[in-house]
């Protein structure tokens, strides 16, 4: 388009350019490829992430002091409902099937998904999944008027949910706009294990593939198990709602517990589903800017592995405050501890790769040490919150707020923010800028401190969450002002971040085929890649390929099993 | 582009990716129907009025229509391995003639209990509970059927050979699965319930 010229100033040909564009938009509507699949999910998500960040903002704005009237009541359970659901799943599970479906296939050698066209269904399904519960916002009719978003918080706890607490059809777009992205979102899955499964390129053997792979192998696997059961329970709900059915109705024997148990087998899964994720990009990342291959490779495997199974047994230390038999307390106590040896082994693993490495501090390397810190801290407060009397002193608390946001955020998003620096050369040819970058860290890094370790705090005074506002006498003032001023410095941060990826795409330093002087076999191709990914089909003999062809001399298969 | 060297060629060998998507899918729907079990279970004996579950009469015929289908479309598989394609759209039909009666004689319980027992998904717990797992499997059932009739279609127009036998085995698969489901669904709802 750009080339066109126009002879005569004014006398423009307005036909060719628009023809161009559709060309352009309908290449993307109607592509199958497993790159533009990605970037089409990660553009998503990353446009759902400025929406929910945006939301989190008004509901800091409206806590900064107390008695603010900024929102109604009405409005901010919408928004605290709304900012939940679309961070999980219109960001958290979209990023990370974007980088699933832009890097698998590349890592193991492959040409595209082993099903491309069910990977484009189930992409355009968790986009119409999120159009249609955003457009509750002008289309739910609910208890208020016209224009009724859901109300009855990410995990509808029954029987808020009953026809008689939420009249109209809010609760009704988010139970099927979860379902209908749920089940692309067990497409996507599926496709993941086939590919990870049966496309691997010559000589990579189940231990030799990259653990990012690895990691969403077992993430797709813990899918499959995890999705289904929300989609289940929400089909219950509907059937509740809309056909006079009791599963969720006390009145008729019905029991809203269950609710409880069916939304948290599927709600804890899913953290980890999509935390492991963010552990994948670590794994490659860590690595690479340390000059060191993985430690303990088979260990981060079976750790991953473990971690998924154990993880299908802890939902219910979300409900030691609903009351619960001392034995179902203790096992559900235990389990969740559990958890944490798994997850102890990768963090050692990751501190002895670093250990004795040459470290190359680049954003990508930085936003890794940011995760390794506050996973740490996340994981430390996860153990405390998992020790039941703990639990009923502070469920509900801001505590739990902070320390699932510094999962979410302090782990996930950090590494969500590693991820973009490291493979966006790879996806568009160009550098992310490191000043740029730089600043976008170290100022993330702040503003994400001030609000996540106040809120500690103002959790153990007492506040506890999803309330509107808040009487001044409590003691809670400064901290929450604090809380929201940081949440000030992480848009800012963002923003920097946002404008990067503008200026970096036109600006940015051309970046070459291995910027990072990596290892997996992403790097090998072009950036970006042509279409068909590899123009001979990859052979590996290592979990190095690279780093055979550039050490012939010294090759990794010889000292691998 | 790509400067990896060729290394001497090893045998390497890879499952079938349907195989593995269909496996994967199944095990999903495996967590929709444990939720839908599950959530009956729990609530046997729990309705605070009648009718109760002793009005359902044990669909014996029905049961053994749809297993045996398994056993039919099994034999179907092996014909089109074969390439004995006569055969096979002879064992292919009768699993499809299995699979309707069995539906059809759902339909039939379902209008004894409607208008005889007058059981509705809202009249109680029981109710609620019966006709969405039993109701759950039959979607299921419908849509095998739905899957079953395109490659009847297909069959007919002369479409199918041997070297189709290898997407027929993964259709099979999620047939063979809807007939395992039925008999956790018959063993919680007419035995364990009743």
């Amino acid at each position: 388009m750009a080339d066109q010229t126009f002879p005569i100033p004014g006398a423009v040909d307005a036909t060719r350019p628009r023809a161009g564009l559709l060309e352009w938009l309908h290449s993307w509507v109607v592509t199958v490829d497993h790159k533009k699949l990605g970037i089409l999910y990660i553009v998503y998500a990353i446009f759902f992430l400025l929406v929910a960040g945006a939301e989190a903002m008004a509901i800091r704005i409206q806590l900064a002091i107390p008695h603010n009237h900024f929102v109604s009541p009405e409005v901010y359970n919408e928004l605290f409902t709304m900012h939940g659901t679309t961070m999980v799943f219109l960001v958290g599970m979209p990023i990370l099937f974007g980088f699933a479906n832009y890097l698998v296939p590349l890592m193991i050698g492959a040409r595209d998904m082993a099903f491309p066209r069910l990977n484009a269904f189930s992409f355009w399904l968790t986009a119409f999944g999120g159009l249609m519960l955003y457009f509750s916002f002008i289309g739910g009719f609910g208890s208020y008027g016209v224009g009724n978003a859901p109300d009855v918080g990410w995990f509808a706890y029954a029987p808020l949910t009953a026809r008689a607490f939420s009249p109209g059809h809010s609760t009704d777009y988010w139970a099927l706009s979860l379902i209908v992205s749920g089940f692309g979102t067990l497409g996507t899955a599926i496709n993941i294990i086939a590919t990870a499964l049966s496309m691997r390129c010559k000589g990579m053997t189940l231990m030799r593939m990259p653990l990012f792979v690895w990691l969403l192998l077992v993430v797709s696997g813990m899918t499959l198990v995890t999705i289904t059961p929300l989609t289940a329970a929400q089909v219950m709900l509907l059937i509740d709602r809309y056909l006079g059915g009791h599963f969720f109705d006390a009145q008729a024997g019905g029991s809203p517990i269950v609710w409880l148990h069916f939304f948290w087998i599927f709600g804890h899964p899913e953290v980890y589903v999509l935390v492991l994720p963010a552990f994948a990009i670590a794994n490659e990342i860590i690595p690479v800017f340390s000059r060191k291959a993985i430690f303990g490779y088979p260990a981060m495997v079976a750790a991953s592995v473990g971690i998924g199974f154990v993880s299908m047994t802890v939902w219910a230390h979300h409900m030691f405050t609903v009351g619960m038999t001392a034995v179902g307390n203790a096992f559900f106590v235990l389990s969740t501890m559990l958890v944490g040896i798994p997850t102890g082994i990768k963090i050692f693993n990751w501190l002895a790769t670093l250990w004795g490495g040459k470290i190359r501090f680049a954003t990508p390397m930085l936003f890794c040490i940011g995760f390794l810190f506050q996973f740490l801290i996340a994981g430390l407060t996860g153990i405390m919150l998992s020790v039941a009397p703990w639990n009923w002193q502070l469920h509900n608390s801001y505590f739990v707020i902070a320390h699932f946001h510094y999962v979410l955020v302090g782990a996930i998003v950090f590494c969500i923010f590693a991820a973009i620096y490291y493979w966006y050369p790879k996806a568009t040819g160009r550098m992310l800028s490191e000043t740029l970058g730089k600043w976008h860290f170290w100022v993330f890094l702040i503003g994400f401190h001030i609000t996540f370790d106040t809120m500690h705090f103002v959790g153990l005074l007492g506040m506890p969450r999803s309330i509107f506002t808040y009487e001044p006498d409590r003691g809670w003032n400064t901290l929450n002002f604090i809380i929201s001023c940081g949440g000030f410095v992480q848009a800012v941060g963002v923003l920097i971040f946002a404008w990067n990826l503008v200026y970096s795409y036109r600006r940015g330093k051309a970046a070459g085929n291995d910027p990072w002087d990596a290892w997996t076999l992403e790097w090998s191709t072009s950036s970006p890649p042509p279409d068909y990914n590899f123009a001979v089909d990859p052979v590996v003999r290592s979990r190095r390929p690279l780093w055979d062809i550039k050490h012939p001399q010294d090759p990794d298969w010889k000292y691998e099993r | 582009m790509s400067t990896l060297p060729i290394f001497a060629d090893e045998s390497w060998r890879l499952p079938s990716r349907g195989r593995v998507g269909m496996f994967s899918l199944i095990i999903g729907e495996s967590g929709i129907f444990t939720i839908f079990v599950v959530a009956y279970i729990y609530y046997i004996g729990r309705s605070v009025s009648g009718p109760t579950p002793q009005i359902l009469e044990v669909p014996i015929f029905n049961s053994i229509c749809l297993l045996s289908s398994s056993l039919t479309i099994v034999l179907a598989e092996h014909a089109i391995q074969h390439g004995l394609l006569k055969r096979f759209a002879l064992w292919w039909a009768l699993t499809m003639a299995l699979g309707i009666e069995f539906l059809a004689g759902t339909a039939i319980e379902w209008r004894k209990l409607i208008f005889e027992d007058h059981l509705t998904i809202r009249t109680n717990l029981f109710g609620t509970t019966f006709y969405s797992l039993v109701g759950l499997h039959a979607t299921h059932v419908l849509v095998g059927l739905v899957g079953l009739t395109l490659v009847m279609i297909f069959t007919l127009a002369g479409r199918v050979n041997q070297g189709h036998a290898g997407r027929i085995q993964v259709l099979a698969l999620y047939w063979h699965f809807v007939d395992a489901v039925w008999v956790v669904v018959f063993t919680v709802v007419y035995i364990v319930g009743k």
